[in-house]
């Protein structure tokens, strides 16, 4: 008993310490938080910059041309920021539709016994490396796009074989790593639906399915939206899985076209990289930078449209 | 009081654990480096009595510039001649081949290194050849590939892009999936040069490492790709280009066509160089100097 108590009985001097104490530690922790992103956000700045005077902002994000170590260099991205916009909104269609329904499975209809399986399931699949993504992509999803490539290309003779190694393999790795995200997120909002929204439309005759779709869904709306915007921002951001499988050819991004991502692009070629050339690929990661903070930005506007919901 | 000692332990208690916590990565990192140090240390220990056992302590200073290709190996060997002997200070400027070349004809640097054969001219002017160590690139297939053998035309046209199918050179009926390295890699710049197709190639994967290059082909059916020599094994088939094999004694040679020397062009024969000069390249031809050009994936000459 007299083991626990010391912070009851204890004088006034030894708990005004420890309150003290407690305090500073906690506000040392939440400021390195801050400190962190505080420092990177200005080292993108600085180290992002310098390309952007040098070379023009204008023929980097509209140039469509990459040839970094060329004798006339050309230093163009457009086409890569157009493969992260579109390969993260294609990822988006087809893992989100899965996504959502395996929630509301999972929520909704699942049966104690069957749920009890997917649910780890979703939890490991949440865990796997994203490297680990990658070599799967290349071991079985290429050689069976490159199946359907060579098929459908057959007497094509402009088409350049990738292999396997395209937009369509770097979508569906992108769509299955963004699955536990949107399932988990998606899940936890539907079941914060209040109980009395379900009962009171099953009441009037709606059936299940009914009320899945016509009551517990659009309750349940900004929760999803803000699993959509977590899965943009993972998709995005993405680099290890997909610099394996998308072929890195920087290319406009047509399904069988051998393409690069924002995040590809950096790492594939930093190893090396001197000089402008070196300095254009921190302006790509700045680009990346920005595209991050619009999703944050966005998913800030989208929780807090929720709260609103939730008051009224 | 017992209590306010417990209270003022468990305070204490947690606060160092706390800082332990804060500084345990700075720790490791300085662990890491003493260890480090150690190492070199020992190193230089090591090299210090070999060669207390025959040189004097030099000291002074050897300049190189030259071939940007050949910045891992200048490097490389600039950092081991400094360990081997600390007084003096090796200086490498990258600033490619035919510059080096002319600033060491102009004697402003000791060194000029060039990543090809010299020409006539250079030589006219008092630059001596002398040959290194030689790069080697293998073109590597699957093993399902029944092509063996491309000529330099085959092998240029299939990377711009001009060939895409292995039927118009010899083989099956499979479209060409064409593998390379990414751009600022050395490997890619000198296959290109070689085949003079730089900024002409078309890849339809570029793959930022060695070995992952060797993966994708091995794995891809009908793709192709370049790989340094020293990493070839079983799992590709490389190809005999224009007939000859890719092999070291090909390459020593000259018949390989994928290969390039490595010049470290002095004004006059290193006899009539500075003793230093002399002394870096007896160094660079020791057994040592040649583990040092294969342990940068070359072949020593």
């Amino acid at each position: 008993m007299s083991d626990r108590s010391f912070s009851i009985i204890g004088s006034y001097k030894t708990k005004n310490n420890i309150e003290k104490v407690a305090g500073v530690i906690f506000t040392l922790c939440a400021l390195f938080a801050v400190l962190a992103v505080f420092s990177i956000s200005i080292y993108m700045i600085i180290s992002g910059t310098p390309a952007i005077f040098e070379v023009g902002l204008k023929d980097i994000l509209f140039g469509r041309v990459w040839t970094p170590n060329a004798a006339q260099p050309s230093y163009g991205i457009l086409y890569i920021i157009l493969t992260s916009i579109i390969g993260t909104f294609l990822a988006i269609l087809i893992g989100v539709p899965i996504g959502v329904l395996t929630a509301v499975f999972l929520a909704e209809t699942a049966p104690r016994s069957l749920a009890a399986i997917v649910k780890p399931a979703v939890e490991l699949l949440a865990g796997i490396p994203s490297v680990i993504y990658g070599l799967l992509g290349i071991l079985v999803l290429n050689p069976f796009i490159y199946k359907m490539e060579m098929a459908l290309f057959k007497d094509d003779p402009n088409h350049q074989f990738t292999g396997g190694s395209n937009l369509i393999s770097a979508v569906l790795v992108l769509a299955i790593m963004i699955l536990p995200t949107v399932i988990n997120i998606s899940e936890s909002s539907l079941r914060a639906v209040p109980h009395y929204y379900k009962q009171a439309s099953l009441a009037l005759g709606a059936t299940h399915i009914q009320t899945i779709f016509r009551v517990l869904i659009p309750a349940a709306k900004s929760g999803i939206v803000t699993a959509i915007v977590l899965g943009v921002g993972r998709a995005i951001g993405e680099a290890m899985a997909i610099s394996l499988v998308a072929g890195n050819g920087a290319n406009f991004p047509l399904p069988f076209n051998s393409v690069r991502f924002l995040t590809t692009a950096v790492v594939s070629e930093m190893s090396y990289a001197t000089d402008t050339h070196r300095d254009v690929l921190f302006t790509i990661g700045l680009v990346l930078f920005a595209f991050i903070i619009l999703i944050n930005l966005i998913l800030n506007k989208v929780m807090k449209g929720g709260n609103k919901d939730g008051d009224s | 009081m017992k209590k306010k000692i417990k209270n003022v332990i468990v305070l204490f208690l947690t606060s160092a654990l706390f800082v332990v916590a804060l500084s345990a990565c700075s720790t490791d990192n300085s662990k890491e480096d003493s260890n480090q140090s150690l190492d070199t240390n020992d190193t230089r220990d090591i090299n210090k009595g070999k060669d207390n056992n025959f040189t004097k302590d030099l000291s002074g200073s050897i300049t190189m510039s030259g071939s940007t290709s050949m910045e891992k190996l200048a490097n490389v060997a600039a950092e081991a001649f400094m360990v081997e002997y600390p007084g003096v200070i090796v200086s490498a400027e990258f600033i490619g081949s035919s510059a080096g070349v002319e600033a060491v004809i102009a004697g402003t640097v000791d060194i000029g290194n060039a990543s090809r054969n010299l020409k006539d001219s250079e030589k006219q002017s008092g630059a001596v050849e002398n040959i290194i160590a030689i790069d080697g690139i293998a073109v590597i297939v699957d093993k399902a590939n029944t092509v063996t053998n491309l000529t330099k035309d085959q092998l240029i046209q299939i990377y711009k892009g001009e060939v895409n199918n292995w039927s118009q050179v010899g083989g099956a009926d499979q479209p060409i999936v064409v593998v390379g390295r990414e751009s600022g890699s050395g490997t890619r710049g000198a296959f290109e040069e070689i085949l003079e197709i730089e900024d002409m190639a078309k890849y339809s994967n570029e793959i930022n490492s060695t070995g992952g290059v060797m993966a994708k082909v091995a794995s891809t059916e009908g793709a192709i790709g370049y790989v340094s020599l020293d990493v070839l094994d079983n799992s590709v088939i490389a190809v005999n280009l224009e007939g000859v094999e890719a092999t070291p004694e090909n390459i020593k040679a000259g018949d390989y066509l994928l290969s390039r020397p490595f010049v470290m062009a002095t004004k006059g024969e290193i006899s009539e160089q500075n003793d230093l000069v002399q002394i870096f390249f007896e160094y660079m031809k020791s057994d040592e100097g040649k583990a040092l050009i294969e342990s940068v994936g070359l072949i020593s000459a």
